[in-house]
């Protein structure tokens, strides 16, 4: 038995480990996916997310993906947890129409969008999206930190991974060799461009800085409570800790008289 | 069972009416514990506070649910963001399913290791084998209500299983399903059953506890106690010890649900579910990757469904497949290896169910299949039957004293006094 109490504390131990210090989930599946290597604030258990990134991540996506794609899960409103003002995010939202009512008169009318609105999605449907694109489909990016294998890790890879096909590889019109993506030929554009958003705090956008910011904000965007769950975690491990140690005090003193 | 005097005179009034503090008195103070138990007996109260953790947080994870294919999925993301502390109930829930499973694995190697499925607690471990399949059922049918892209695939995979059957296969999928595929109806149905099975777990559960009280615990020796001296009431001895374990286990728990949520989860299921896109790979939780691997070891989908099936049923009526009359292990040198080596199988066995169906991979799956059906089927019987096990102690205390203890035998005789 105490080979079998050892391996399992071994293993138990290790997927603890590997479960606390953020080895991204889906490491672990079939297929070896290499990431590059790229850090962000908010990993680890102490993890915060960078706010000025992902502000500057909110206008690459404002100004440059949100052409195509949508982020139907996210409202104006949750912009105030990056940082912006209550009138800034009123500013925000006015920039873009949207559809409501009926009115009185039973018709729809547009109007600007209020804080409590959803994103406004770039196309009506997803056939009028994949009609501008190709036939591909830019898909929802409200948890794509959450639901590709490698979370911001391969975002970041996919906006900076388009390189000269192999010789081998004939890339079809409207598709485009990306290291990271799987199967390599992918229907986006290289759509970072140095310089393509100009930074109101004066960072310089390269591509590299665009991809690192954006990736920023669609993981804040997928997981707005990151930092709540951290922070709680940490006291209730603490709380954990005092607890286990004063079951085992008071264990040892009950059984004492017993071994 | 003697009417028990209260301190509270409310109790005492209710006692006298309706015993249940006089049964609780029995089950939960007075019940005498095998005083040798190990750490690995406090699995079955961990496995306990998971279920009513699981019954808790999915019972407020219902209240904002809504089971329709086109809001599922949707009012999941709701409460991740604008019910008040809905991530942390869904995460603990997520990941609670994890760690029953896990408990419970460990729980059901204990009983394999130490005998505890023998005479007289055959029954008990039937009615864990009916917890098990309960538990399986109740988790695949959680596993679709977010309905993303694993829960409708996987509820496509496994529901399609049936089909297998001949002539009544195909009538009895359109049945499950509600319909001639997974769609609103079958989502409906999984919501209703995934929320009322828990309650049935819990009342087998019951049963359980009350079988095992039948014949009290078994214990690291296998021998059954002779005396006071080998026992010690369940509180407060065993309530802190429990209370310990439950402490280390909390905090395994909390380091995934606070630190790395989704680890045990797949990302496909952040993607809404899509009739028309199927996934490169649809793999089930990790908990059932050992059944789909045998599931998939045979080629013929009847062949794989009965063995899937057979996986379980042989762990039914293993009391009687174990012709040892030694109950533990500890004592039985030559079956000792082949537990390891079962364990060992259990563990490649859910390796090749997370691999796709390829290459060598095939090849391992069916063999690692074979094995854990000859170690029942064959070695089990066989073993028991040729081996010769070493001498069992006498009693638990002569055991337990002589290695060390520091009073004599009796120093516990009257253990109550001191709580
Ligand atoms: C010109 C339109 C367009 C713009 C602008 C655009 N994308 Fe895309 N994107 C697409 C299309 C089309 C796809 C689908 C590609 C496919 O499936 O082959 C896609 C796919 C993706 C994917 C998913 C890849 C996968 O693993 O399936 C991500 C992530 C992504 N885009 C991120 C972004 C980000 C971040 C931006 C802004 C920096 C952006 N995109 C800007 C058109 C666009
Ligand atoms: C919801 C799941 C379950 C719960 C809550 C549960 C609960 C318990 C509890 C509280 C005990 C007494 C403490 C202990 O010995 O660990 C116990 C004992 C036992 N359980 Fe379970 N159990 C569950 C599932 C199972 C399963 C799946 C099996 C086997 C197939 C099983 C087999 C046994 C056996 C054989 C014992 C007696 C052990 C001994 O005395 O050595 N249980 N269970």
């Amino acid at each position: 038995m105490r080979a079998m109490r050892t391996a399992f504390i071994a293993a138990g131990l290790a997927l603890g480990l590997t479960g606390v210090l953020g080895v991204p989930g889906s490491a672990r599946a079939a297929e070896a996916v290499h990431l590059p290597e790229v850090s962000f604030s908010h990993e680890g258990i102490f993890g915060t997310f960078d706010r000025g990134s992902a502000q500057r991540g909110f206008q690459v996506y404002k100004e440059v993906c949100a052409a195509c794609h949508s982020m139907r899960l996210v409202s104006y409103r949750n912009l105030a947890e990056l940082g912006f003002n209550e009138d800034e995010v009123k500013a925000i939202a006015a920039q873009y129409e949207v559809t409501a009512g009926p009115n009185d008169q039973g018709e729809m009318f547009q109007r600007p969008a209020v804080a409590a609105d959803r994103f406004k999605s770039p196309f009506p449907n997803d056939q009028a999206a994949r009609a501008s694109n190709n036939g591909a489909l830019p898909p929802d990016l409200s948890l794509m930190a959450k639901a590709r294998v490698g979370g911001e890790k391969y975002i970041y890879g996919l906006l900076t991974g388009y390189e000269e096909a192999p010789a081998e590889v004939t890339v079809p019109d409207g598709q485009y060799y990306n290291k990271y993506f799987p199967g390599h030929l992918l229907g986006m554009p290289p759509i970072l461009q140095p310089d393509g958003v100009t930074y109101a705090d004066g960072t310089p956008a390269t591509v590299e800085q665009m991809a690192h910011d954006v990736a920023t904000f669609l993981t804040w965007a997928a997981e707005p409570n990151l930092e709540a769950r951290k922070q709680m975690g940490i006291k209730v491990i603490l709380f954990l800790l005092v607890f286990t140690g004063m079951m085992y005090a008071v264990k040892r003193k009950v059984w004492a008289d017993v071994h | 069972m003697a009417a028990q005097q209260f301190k509270n005179p409310v109790v005492n009034w209710i006692d006298r009416r309706l015993p249940i503090f006089t049964m609780m008195h029995h089950e939960y103070n007075e019940y005498m514990m095998p005083r040798n138990a190990n750490y690995w007996w406090s699995f079955g109260a961990l496995a306990m506070v998971v279920l009513i953790t699981m019954i808790v947080t999915g019972i407020f994870l219902a209240m904002n649910y809504t089971a329709h294919t086109s809001m599922a999925f949707e009012s999941v993301e709701r409460i991740m963001r604008d019910v008040n502390y809905g991530w942390l109930l869904r995460y603990i829930h997520m990941n609670g399913a994890s760690m029953f499973f896990i408990v419970v694995y460990i729980h059901m190697f204990r009983g394999l290791y130490y005998g505890s499925y023998k005479t007289p607690r055959e029954l008990l471990w039937m009615i864990g084998v009916v917890i098990l399949l309960l538990m399986m059922a109740t988790a695949f049918m959680g596993y679709v209500l977010p309905w993303g892209q694993m829960s409708f695939w996987g509820a496509t995979v496994i529901t399609n299983l049936f089909s297998a059957f001949p002539f009544v296969g195909d009538p009895i999928v359109t049945w499950l399903w509600g319909g001639f595929s997974v769609d609103n109806p079958t989502l409906n149905r999984f919501f209703a059953l995934h929320f009322v099975l828990p309650f049935v777990i819990l009342g087998v559960v019951i049963l359980h506890v009350a079988a095992l009280h039948v014949t009290g615990s078994n214990n690291p020796l296998g021998i059954e106690p002779k005396g006071p001296q080998d026992t010690v009431p369940f509180n407060p001895y065993l309530t802190v010890k429990d209370g310990f374990a439950l402490g280390i286990f909390l905090i395994f728990f909390a380091a995934f649900v606070f630190f790395n949520p989704n680890y045990l989860g797949h990302p496909d299921n952040y993607i809404p579910a899509n009739p028309l896109v199927t996934p490169a790979h649809i793999v089930p939780e990790w908990y059932f990757l050992p059944f789909y691997a045998i599931l998939r070891a045979v080629p013929d989908k009847l062949g794989g469904v009965l063995l899937m099936f057979g996986a379980i049923a042989v762990l039914f009526v293993l009391p009687w497949l174990d012709t040892s009359k030694v109950r533990s292990t500890k004592f039985r040198p030559l079956y000792k290896p082949f537990y390891y080596i079962l364990m060992a199988d259990c563990v490649v066995l859910g390796y090749i169910g997370s691999q796709p169906p390829e290459g060598i991979y095939v090849l391992i799956g069916q063999l690692a299949t074979a094995y854990y059906f000859l170690h029942f089927l064959v070695l089990t019987p066989l073993i028991g039957k040729i081996e010769r096990p070493r001498p069992l102690p006498a009693s638990i205390s002569e055991s337990v004293l002589k290695g060390g203890g520091r009073f004599p035998a009796g120093a516990t005789a009257k253990p109550m006094e001191k709580a």
